[in-house]
């Protein structure tokens, strides 16, 4: 263990750190590097495997090239009405101002999208946006976005990237966060980064749930790191549950089944044959918002009617075997390969999943700002434009907007300050890299994947689809407990610094226990029921509440809960949200 | 036939050196061999190293050698192999530990190859760009890569040879293809081919095509077309006589 002396680290100064590579924190070094900073990129992972390269259906863009109808106005009425109004309404509508522009300029970085017959971007249909709105590459836009954002990064001067290195605490310098500490993944040696601004682009916390579609890697930390720091956290309470995830085989259970397969004509049906989602949203059926088609098939599965490995059918077999693996290429060969479902032939099983958290750092619409200087979020890690549910393909634009302005805004800000002349506020660095080694000094402690399973069927239990104020307040009891017991947690054995994903999962469980305790704490405190958070005991939506949004911070006491009044929409954009909109009817099928 | 148990063989180690490990997994149904992995890390080795994201076939982390076969974990089915197989590093790269390797080259390679330049015309134009999809079909193939880098571990080129300062591997050839197929590209990158890349030195025998998890036709549709481009340029005996003659099109500069 002498290896673990503290103190031993090296020190790297760069004007914006970016924490994330996945499409939020590229987009914001692109930026933060053309503002002319200099920028650094810490990824947990490789570059090019962070969580946007799952994402399959397309980027939400109001470019109207299907649709002719379509505008800003209604994607961002489609926004807020996907969020049941909770959203920052200046972030929605900057958001559906944007995006056209962001999609545009990717192309423009060398995106391929699928084509109009005219030869502009196709745009297909998707859940609960009004008009075909999605650019898409087959069902695997997530890894175009990424690999175009990837390839800008790695040949502007100015950027740099740090791969397989976490990064466990922020610091602070005169009340601004100035810097942070992280460990390669490799080998565990330590790195103490100073830097004028900080871009939190870490993303979701699937990973606290058992059944999600998220990788290892999405932990929460982005959120539980800002908490930490001081910063605000908002509509923890809403986490989404994406109706269409595997659910058979066991080992891939959760692996995301992309709207698309609904978006290019795909029903669902129960065991009984019958296509429910008539009796839950008759106009839009299928193409309803997450939260509705997600407690519909929960619904269907708890009367009886569910599928032999309980979910619901979801069929595409109607349209011809040369459509589908055209326009869902990766979806054949997943069922193909690990279900040995053919999906031209067969119907596949689905079931809802843990996929996204609408929740995350409190933000500035315009900058990202947090409620701490120098730091900044965007992207999942972010809260504000997707409020209660977030619409399919609002994700991939999200980080583009978003990603765009925080890394504008913290290329500006760095500017301003004075690294060498700043010292670090004291007492921070040694007793947390004290908490970090502390699992390798008592590698025979309490096993850090067995604290994680138990973490997840605590979520999996008491914050489902479904909740109520018994299982909330019992499942934050268990949280609690757990949180105390990861001061014995262990690394399962080994004490090596080199690789070891034992003692990287001891520190990755403190992230989410801080993100699972701001959930539930939320979740308590919001009593109705509406988008992604339903309440048995409260079923219905309190109008007072539309105004509210709830806040988590860190103070004295621990964690606290305020609800805080949102100011009102202009009127130009209630206008918008009320207007009706005509209806699609597509002339032509491509 | 239903097994119970799986005889699962994890190489362990490090740049030191290092041996395969037996482990004793409890089957489930449609296991596919990351489960397996991941379930020995959870249970049996807590210190187990291993690369993997989306479990789904779409990130390319989860790259090793299964039965010594260049594979994705995440989509081989436990079934393929009876009641035993054994898992190793992918063995082109320098192990780090188990079966995490070092793939930075692939990193800096990237980093060598001019990225997309449209022409200035296209790229000051206030009016979105109009391609037609047959196209764009055709880079669309090159742009499905995952970047496993199992093209690059079963290249004899690398792998055998260890020429990586000599020949960029096939990964790197399908993203010069996806560049140069691309219909608003302007660079001309038939130096880098000649020169850095080495794309002669690959002699086509398609095993980067094989292991291909994406089923890019890497050889058939990138690396030959490029060949084709190459020899037209450089060595057409026709084109020669004519540029001796002082007539005909330059070769492209090194």
């Amino acid at each position: 263990m002498d290896r673990l002396s503290s103190g031993t680290y090296e020190t790297v100064e760069t004007e914006v750190l970016v924490l994330g590579a996945g499409g939020a924190g590229l987009r914001a070094a692109v930026a933060a590097a053309e503002a002319g900073a200099s920028v650094l990129v810490v990824c947990k992972s490789l570059l090019g495997k962070a969580h946007t390269v799952m994402a399959e259906g397309g980027v939400a863009a109001a470019m109207h090239n299907v649709a002719y109808q379509d505008s800003w106005e209604v994607h961002f009425a489609d926004t807020m009405k996907g969020g049941k109004l909770i959203n920052d309404w200046q972030m929605a509508e900057i958001h559906a101002k944007e995006s056209p522009d962001r999609v545009l300029e990717l192309e423009r970085w060398g995106a391929v999208f699928d084509r109009t017959w005219q030869g502009r971007i196709h745009q297909r249909p998707f859940g609960a946006h009004t008009y075909p709105r999605l650019a898409h590459v087959g069902d695997r836009t997530g890894l175009e976005l990424i690999r175009t954002l990837q390839d800008r990064a790695v040949h502007q001067s100015g950027v740099e990237v740090h791969m397989e290195v976490t990064v466990f605490k922020l610091l602070k310098a005169e009340g601004r966060v100035a810097g942070a500490l992280a460990y390669r993944r490799s080998d565990g040696s330590l790195i103490l980064y100073r830097c004028g601004a900080l871009v939190l682009a870490s993303g979701g916390a699937g990973k606290m749930y058992r059944v999600t579609s998220n990788s290892w890697e999405s932990t929460g930390d982005g959120t539980a790191l800002a908490y930490d720091a001081g910063a605000q956290l908002r509509d923890m309470e809403m986490v989404q549950f994406h109706p269409t995830g595997m659910v058979w085989p066991a080992g891939v259970r959760g692996i995301l089944v992309t709207e698309g397969v609904r978006g290019e004509g795909g029903v669902l049906r129960n065991k009984e044959g019958e296509r429910f989602m008539e009796r839950y949203d008759r106009d839009r059926m299928e193409l309803s918002s997450r939260d509705v088609v997600a407690r519909a098939i929960n619904t269907e599965v708890l009367a009886g009617r569910g599928t032999p490995h309980g979910g619901a059918f979801l069929d595409i077999t109607h349209r011809k075997p040369d459509f589908i693996k055209s326009k869902l290429p990766s979806m054949y060969e997943q069922f193909l390969k690990l279900a040995n479902v053919d999906i031209t032939k067969q119907p596949m099983e689905v079931a809802p999943t843990i996929h996204y958290a609408m929740g995350g750092v409190r933000v500035d619409a315009e900058t990202g700002a947090s409620t701490v200087p120098g730091l900044y979020a965007a992207g999942e890690v972010a809260s504000g434009l997707h409020g209660a549910n977030r619409l399919g393909g609002n994700s991939l634009s999200d980080l583009l907007v978003f990603g765009k302005r925080a890394g504008e805004a913290a290329a500006a800000a760095a500017k301003g300050t004075h690294l060498a002349e700043t010292a670090l506020d004291a007492d921070q660095v040694e007793p947390a890299i004290a908490d970090l080694m502390a699992p390798l000094a008592r590698p025979a402690g309490e096993n850090p994947y067995t604290l994680q399973a138990e973490l997840q069927d605590v979520m999996t239990v008491h914050a489902p689809i479904v909740r109520d104020e018994p299982g909330l307040r019992a499942g934050l009891e268990k949280i609690l407990e757990l949180q105390v017991r990861i001061a014995r947690c262990g690394t399962g054995g080994s004490d090596t610094l080199a690789f070891n994903p034992g003692w990287h999962t001891a520190h990755d469980l403190r992230s989410m226990l801080v993100n699972a305790e701001a959930l539930l704490r939320a979740a308590l405190e919001r009593k109705e029921s509406r988008g992604a958070h339903a309440r048995s005991d409260f079923p219905k939506t309190d109008d007072q509440l539309t105004a509210v949004n709830y806040v988590v911070e860190k103070t004295a006491n621990g964690m606290q809960v305020k609800a805080e009044p949102r100011p009102p929409m202009p009127d130009y954009l209630a206008e918008a949200v009320q207007r009706s909109y005509a209806r699609y009817t597509p002339e032509e099928i491509e | 036939m239903e097994i119970s148990n799986l005889d699962l063989k994890i190489w362990r180690g490090d740049s030191r050196g290092g041996e395969l490990v037996s482990y004793r997994v409890p089957v489930r149904e449609g296991m596919v061999v990351l489960d397996a992995v991941l379930w020995v890390q959870a249970n049996m080795a807590a210190d187990l190293a291993v690369r993997w994201n989306c479990k789904a076939a779409k990130c390319g982390s989860c790259s090793a050698e299964i039965d010594g076969f260049p594979r994705l974990m995440c989509k081989t089915p436990i079934a393929e192999y009876g009641g035993k197989l054994s898992v190793g590093p992918m063995k082109a790269f320098a192990v780090i530990k188990d079966l995490v390797t070092d793939v930075s080259w692939n990193y800096e390679v990237n980093k060598e190859i001019p990225p997309f330049t449209p022409s200035e015309k296209d790229l000051t134009s206030s009016e979105p760009w109009r391609m037609q999809q047959k196209d764009v079909e055709r880079v669309m193939e090159f742009r499905k890569c995952i970047e496993c880098f199992l093209c690059q571990d079963v290249c004899h080129v690398l792998r055998a040879h260890d020429l990586k300062g000599a020949f960029q591997g096939p990964r790197f050839m399908v993203r010069i293809a996806s560049l140069e197929m691309h219909p608003k590209d302007v660079l001309d990158r038939r130096p880098l081919l000649k020169g850095k890349a080495g794309i002669g030195y690959c002699n086509v025998t398609k095993c980067c095509t094989e292991v291909c998890p994406e089923h890019i036709h890497i050889t058939d549709n990138a690396i030959i077309p490029l060949k084709e481009r190459m020899d037209d340029s450089y060595f057409d005996p026709v084109r020669s006589l004519l540029r001796r003659l002082g007539m005909g099109p330059a070769k492209p500069s090194v």
